[in-house]
């Protein structure tokens, strides 16, 4: 906490240079790059391990990896894109925004907040370093269901599992210092009811990560002493059960892909007004329907699970509670249609992603709302349209909004306008790819086949090698992202402070590029 | 605020969330015990029962109605045992009381213990399923190449579901920690007590 004084005290300085700068730093607009850039690399290590499962999957038979190593490359893909890429990418648009946009120098606990982005690197290393380990890296698919996880598991699970208490160490601290930051930081007049969307859906968020991540740590920790110490939690012949372990895990991974969305509709609930230069439609519905869905993700969560052969009682109850989610969720497509109804819309690349996220997270809603029937689940559960429908969600949704995020906050962080022109084409190759890649997945799934299996038969060979061939081009698109991003940084048409035309909030009224320090004195907010 | 009340303001958030994150690693463990309540409640999860010798003879006999027994026995790859059921399958009146016999033997030189776990299929028999007396309720003892018949009495709840008409019992037989207390270790007391 002393480091905290001591910033506030002497606050004239710019960055420190050299190394050592982005190690010891407790500076937000610091661990937000890093938190960035942390996320981008792990985005293309898990999208370079896609492309292998894609490769695979482009002719039927086996061609290019075996079958264990596929199983690898399903499972680190699903975790390190979860926690390595999307989770880190919106807490670092959470480090560099929430003091911006609430008027604070800092967030509330600058030295823990260096801490939980320095856990990230050396967990994400653990986790990677399994690939390299005797009998391979785990192959059990990112849910880690037991006893594939315990008893039928590779020796590196051990590390896998460490590497999870340890993520779920970062994201613990860097939710309490969002919570302490928008509680205790904000400027004077920044009533809870004035905060940006953004701030507050992740002010909820953390509440989420706060509720579920323990309950990860517990269920990884029941796993090692099952692997270890003897334990049968998850035994069946120790008196445990298998079953028990999906239901710890799901009440954890509900609410898990609500801690990934919400950011995202905040990102977006931002963007959409600035570009229809209006007020956003229905601030305080958002508000109230961001909570409503927070709460309906803690009793939801054996959607997951209906062809367990759960009573039909709990089939009837979970498919109902499910469903209902549609109703806040519908209510912030709407208040996001209502925003640009009649506005005076441009089209900068901010917005073409915004509204690339609306349509297309809608489309993985919907196909969301068919597998929450329980008596068609039956023959969803586990094919291709499930995969589609969680890429429809967090790709065209979390990435999406991220990259949004990017184009939309970039010129404040570095000070340069992004090319248009490069902007442009990157979105429209992603946008485009993108369905080619996720959209025929939806036709072999309701067709039939199975996740997770490196072969499939004849029948679905056309739609894969479609898939694959949209998987490559959207893979290569975000390499160009790459290119786009270093540009960006290295120079480009100098910023204004207002950025773009119908930009409102406190983060437009310091200059571009943000200086090291913002907001010493408390902003007014009328 | 003054820069003294926010630190303070700060500290008192961390320490209820760190409480509260600590309350819910809790909450994981206690997700066990409470999965085991809810399964004996509902009776689903293929968890027998248990009632005392009293009860399963008050219960009235219905003697039209024949349902099929069948007993599995499985046992754990760590166990150097021998265990199969003395009969494979038998039908019995609901309400009517039952005794069978299991055979395990120990093929090893030394002592070892072992502790059998039930589990009835289809699962949403298992609440009408009751035993008065069973092996499975406490571990059991073999000295070395010992061989010993282990009873099992039961009784189907007339009240089963005119649907089932057989129900398949299996029982799987995992090693014991060795010690003559005859309770078992806190390690594995989690899953156990519940199952009998």
């Amino acid at each position: 906490m002393s480091t905290a004084t001591t910033h506030d005290d002497h606050h004239d300085h710019g960055a420190p240079s050299g190394l050592m700068r982005w190690v010891k730093t407790t500076n937000h607009k610091d661990i937000g790059t890093l938190y960035l850039w942390f996320a981008f690399i792990m985005l293309l290590i898990g999208g370079a391990m896609a492309m292998v499962i894609r490769a695979e999957l482009f002719q039927p038979g086996m061609q290019v990896v075996d079958p264990q190593f596929f199983n690898t490359m399903t499972t680190m893909h699903g975790l390190i894109m979860v926690f390595g890429a999307i989770m880190p990418g919106m807490v670092g648009l959470a480090n560099w925004q929430i003091p911006l946009m609430i008027g604070a120098p800092d967030m509330a606990l600058p030295r823990m907040n260096n801490w939980s982005f320095w856990i990230l690197p050396f967990a994400g290393t653990m986790l990677i370093s399994t690939l390299f380990m005797e009998g391979g890296g785990p192959a059990f698919g990112w849910t880690f269901y037991a006893p594939l996880s315990t008893t039928f598991a590779p020796a590196s699970t051990d590390f896998f599992i460490f590497a999870v208490h340890m993520l779920g160490f970062s994201s613990i601290m860097g939710a309490i210092n969002i919570i302490a930051t928008v509680l205790n930081m904000r400027a004077p007049g920044m009533t809870l009811m004035k905060m940006p969307l953004f701030v507050w859906t992740w002010f909820i968020t953390a509440f989420l990560l706060i509720a579920v991540m323990p309950v990860l740590a517990g269920a990884v920790t029941m796993m090692l002493t099952d692997r270890n110490f003897g334990t049968s939690f998850f035994d069946a012949a120790g008196g445990g059960d298998p079953v028990l372990f999906q239901h710890v895990f799901w009440f954890f991974g509900h609410p898990e892909v609500y801690i990934m969305i919400l950011p995202a509709f905040g990102v977006i609930s931002e963007i959409i007004p600035t570009f229809a230069r209006k007020k956003l439609f229905g601030y305080s519905s958002m508000v109230y329907a961001t909570a409503s869905i927070a709460f309906l993700s803690f009793i939801v969560y054996a959607h997951h699970m209906f062809t367990t052969g759960m009573p039909v009682a709990g089939e009837l109850y979970f498919m109902y509670a499910t469903i209902m989610i549609a109703v806040p969720t519908a209510v912030k497509v709407f208040n996001w249609t209502a925003t640009m109804w009649k506005g005076s819309m441009t089209f900068e690349p901010p917005m073409l992603w915004a509204i690339a996220f609306v349509f297309l997270f809608t489309i993985g809603g919907f196909t969301g709302l068919m597998m929450g029937i329980a008596p068609v689940d039956m023959q969803y559960h586990d094919t291709y349209f499930i995969v589609a429908h969680f890429h429809y969600v967090l790709v065209t949704g979390a990435l999406f909004a991220i990259i949004a995020a990017f184009y939309y906050w970039a010129p404040k962080w570095t000070g340069h306008m992004v090319n248009d022109r490069l902007a442009k084409i990157h979105f429209w190759w992603s946008v485009i790819s993108v369905n080619v890649l996720f959209f025929p997945q939806h036709f072999i799934g309701l067709a039939g086949m199975p996740r997770r299996i490196p072969d499939y038969s004849l029948q679905f060979a056309d739609w894969n090698m479609i898939s694959s061939l949209g998987g490559f081009a959207f893979g290569l698109a975000q390499v160009f992202f790459l290119f786009v991003i270093i540009k960006t940084i290295r120079g480009g048409e100098p910023a204004t402070s207002e950025v773009w035309e119908g930009a409102q909030g406190l983060e437009w009224t310091v200059a571009s590029p943000a200086p090291y320090h913002t907001f010493a004195t408390a902003p007014e907010v009328r | 605020m003054e820069k003294n009340d926010r630190k303070q303001a700060n500290q008192r958030v961390v320490k209820r969330l760190g409480i509260a994150a600590v309350l819910m690693f809790g909450f994981g463990f206690a997700l066990v015990p409470l999965y085991d309540v809810f399964c004996d409640i509902t009776g689903i999860n293929g968890k027998t029962g248990r009632i005392d010798m009293e009860e399963a003879l008050s219960q009235q006999v219905d003697a039209d109605r024949l349902v099929t027994v069948e007993f599995l026995a499985t046992v754990h790859s760590d166990l150097p045992w021998e265990f199969r059921p003395m009969v494979r399958r038998i039908k019995v009146h609901p309400g009517e009381v039952t005794e069978v016999n299991y055979l395990a033997s120990n093929k090893t030189e030394n002592l070892v213990a072992g502790q059998a776990v039930p589990s009835l299929a289809p699962g949403l028999a298992a609440k009408y399923f009751n035993k008065t007396e069973c092996f499975c309720f406490t571990r059991q003892t073999l000295g070395p190449g010992e061989s010993r018949e282990m009873p099992l009495r039961f009784v189907v709840d007339p009240e089963l579901p005119e649907n089932v008409r057989t129900v398949s019992l299996s029982y799987t037989f995992y090693q014991a920690e060795p010690d003559a207390s005859g309770s078992t270790s806190s390690m594995e007391s989690g899953g156990l007590e519940s199952v009998m």
